[in-house]
């Protein structure tokens, strides 16, 4: 896979095709894996590290299952294409900024992303546009029999799959759903659901995992606990809470339209237009203006732009892909003009209104 | 992590106290939490409920503690505890005492009752073996014992030619 042709394309999961793809952005499952017969790598030296990336990667070469699998060598990459992938959530910050020999293999799709040598050996990913998370346990766990039926994992009878970090051993299973929720942020409520998810052991964060933040009103909601129950239950506690958030938010939605058609629309409306004509703009600022255009096209109020494109202007507009775009390293100013040229052209290039 | 009460460090050592009726939750950072432990021994040792360990001794007691180390991979648990990663898979076993509580802390379970794997257990023996013998080689190596090294790579690859569940009479790790 070549990272400069990453600019040209974007992930499957982003196409907004899975179902109530208009509220969930994304499903994800991860599991994480050690090798039995080495220590973990941050325990690891070199040689040793450098012999468990080669096992791993032979190992995704040989995986047949269904999607052809490109790896990446994350220890070669230059700083702005590891950036890169982490804006696109192929690989995770920490595997970004490691030392040391990683790679990660990645689906053509960009569904699949087995990142080795992370905080554990492997790190699997599997990821699906909309609520979707029975597809992405089938994907992960065939994936995982797969690996499992050549290689000898880290295990227990009592405590299962051994982790580097106590808080992942059991199933090493984290199970997410990443969320849109602008209605429930504008009227405040969403504090009401963080209150309630973390009653029930969930956690929420923000747009990229563990320490980041809530950007472009997008929250993930995934598992803590991953010891003493199974990952079908697991799944089941999200899958449950869900559809309560997602009629939260359409209720809010309707309630918003409702109360005030005009100013709603013309809140949208005007994010809209300073998109297609900033000349200058923030990622804070495109990410805030983008979540607004995103709701209104959910609810009917702008009409010719796809939430796929959308979807795709919160990737591509962040400061790696800017700059690979460009062909250039660029200074946070020079990026903020790249960025509202890009999205001037992303959204011009509109066909002409039918009407 | 918790960040300690007293200055900026994450807190390693998470203290629940009764005073007065109140309860109070501290978080200390391990030299804070060393300074906290012997002040509190010295200022007021009537208020130690009898039967109750002093706090030098509980502070002898978790010296002790943090000194132990894994076999396999040489890490102590003073150092699990600063980093919050663990060594290897053997850890598990090494330090089963201490993490059994922690992970029904953060688990609420210490029994897993997930996916199984369908070949691994019976050889996990020869697995952490192997990571022994590693380490041991790289030792070795390292102090240009180049003897024991000889010794120490036929003996690892006698074992990872071994089949699992075979381990010769006699031998003890």
């Amino acid at each position: 896979m070549d990272i400069e042709s990453l600019t040209h394309t974007s992930g499957e999961w982003l196409r907004a095709t899975g179902p109530e793809s208009d509220i969930v952005m994304s499903s994800r499952i991860r599991l994480a894996r050690n090798l039995a017969q080495f220590p973990f790598p941050n325990r690891a030296d070199d040689s040793v590290r450098a012999e468990v990336e080669e096992i791993l990667h032979a190992q995704i070469e040989r995986l047949n299952t269904g999607r052809r699998l490109s790896y990446i060598p994350v220890s070669n990459l230059e700083q702005l294409d590891r950036q890169m992938l982490v804006e696109r959530q192929l690989i995770s910050r920490e595997h970004s900024e490691n030392r040391g020999r990683r790679g990660v293999g990645i689906s053509e799709e960009e569904n699949v992303s087995l990142m080795v040598n992370e905080e554990d050996h492997l790190r699997m990913q599997v990821l699906h546009s909309g609520f979707a998370l029975d597809e992405c346990w089938a994907e992960i766990d065939r994936i995982d029999d797969a690996i499992e039926s050549e290689l000898t994992y880290a295990f227990s009878e009592r405590l299962g799959y051994l982790t580097a970090c106590p808080t992942n051993c059991g199933t090493g299973i984290r199970v997410s759903v990443l969320l849109h929720l602008p209605a429930l942020v504008i009227t405040k409520e969403i504090q009401k659901v963080f209150q309630a998810l973390q009653k029930i052991g969930l956690a929420v964060r923000g747009l990229y995992g563990e320490g980041s933040q809530a950007m472009g009103d997008f929250y993930q909601i995934s598992n803590q606990v991953t010891l003493g129950k199974s990952e079908q239950q697991l799944i089941k506690t999200i899958q449950d809470v869900v559809p309560n958030i997602l009629s939260y938010e359409r209720r809010v939605r309707t309630a918003l339209v409702k109360e005030n058609r005009r100013g709603l629309h013309d809140q949208v409306s005007r994010a809209y237009g300073i998109l297609r004509n900033a000349q200058t703009i923030s990622s804070e600022e495109t990410m805030h203006l983008l979540s607004s255009v995103r709701m209104g096209i959910n609810l009917g109020l702008i009409d010719d732009l796809e939430i796929p494109t959308v979807n795709e202007l919160f990737i591509h507009t962040q400061p790696a892909h800017l700059q690979k775009i460009r062909h250039e390293k660029l200074e946070s100013a020079e990026r903020n003009v790249a960025r509202a040229a890009y999205i001037r052209q992303r959204l011009a290039a509109r066909p002409p209104e039918q009407n | 992590m918790k960040k300690c009460g007293r200055c900026s460090k994450s807190a390693v050592l998470h203290i629940t106290e009764l005073r007065h009726g109140e309860v109070q939750a501290l978080h200390l950072c391990e030299s804070c939490a060393k300074e906290y432990l012997s002040k509190s021994s010295n200022a007021n040792p009537e208020e130690i409920p009898p039967g109750v360990e002093s706090s030098a001794e509980i502070s002898e007691e978790l010296d002790e503690l943090d000194q132990r180390v894994c076999p396999s991979c040489g890490i102590t648990f003073k150092e699990f505890r600063a980093q919050g990663r663990l060594g290897c898979p053997h850890d598990y076993i090494a330090f089963e005492d201490e993490l059994l509580p922690l992970l029904e802390n953060i688990h609420g379970e210490t029994k897993h009752c997930g996916k199984i794997p369908k070949r691994a257990p019976e050889s996990s023996q020869q697995q952490f073996r192997l990571i022994k013998l590693r380490s041991e080689l790289r030792t070795a190596v390292d102090e240009e014992r180049y003897e024991d090294a000889a010794r120490i790579r036929d003996e690892i690859k006698q074992v990872e030619t071994r089949p699992p569940g075979a381990d010769s009479p006699g031998e003890t790790s």
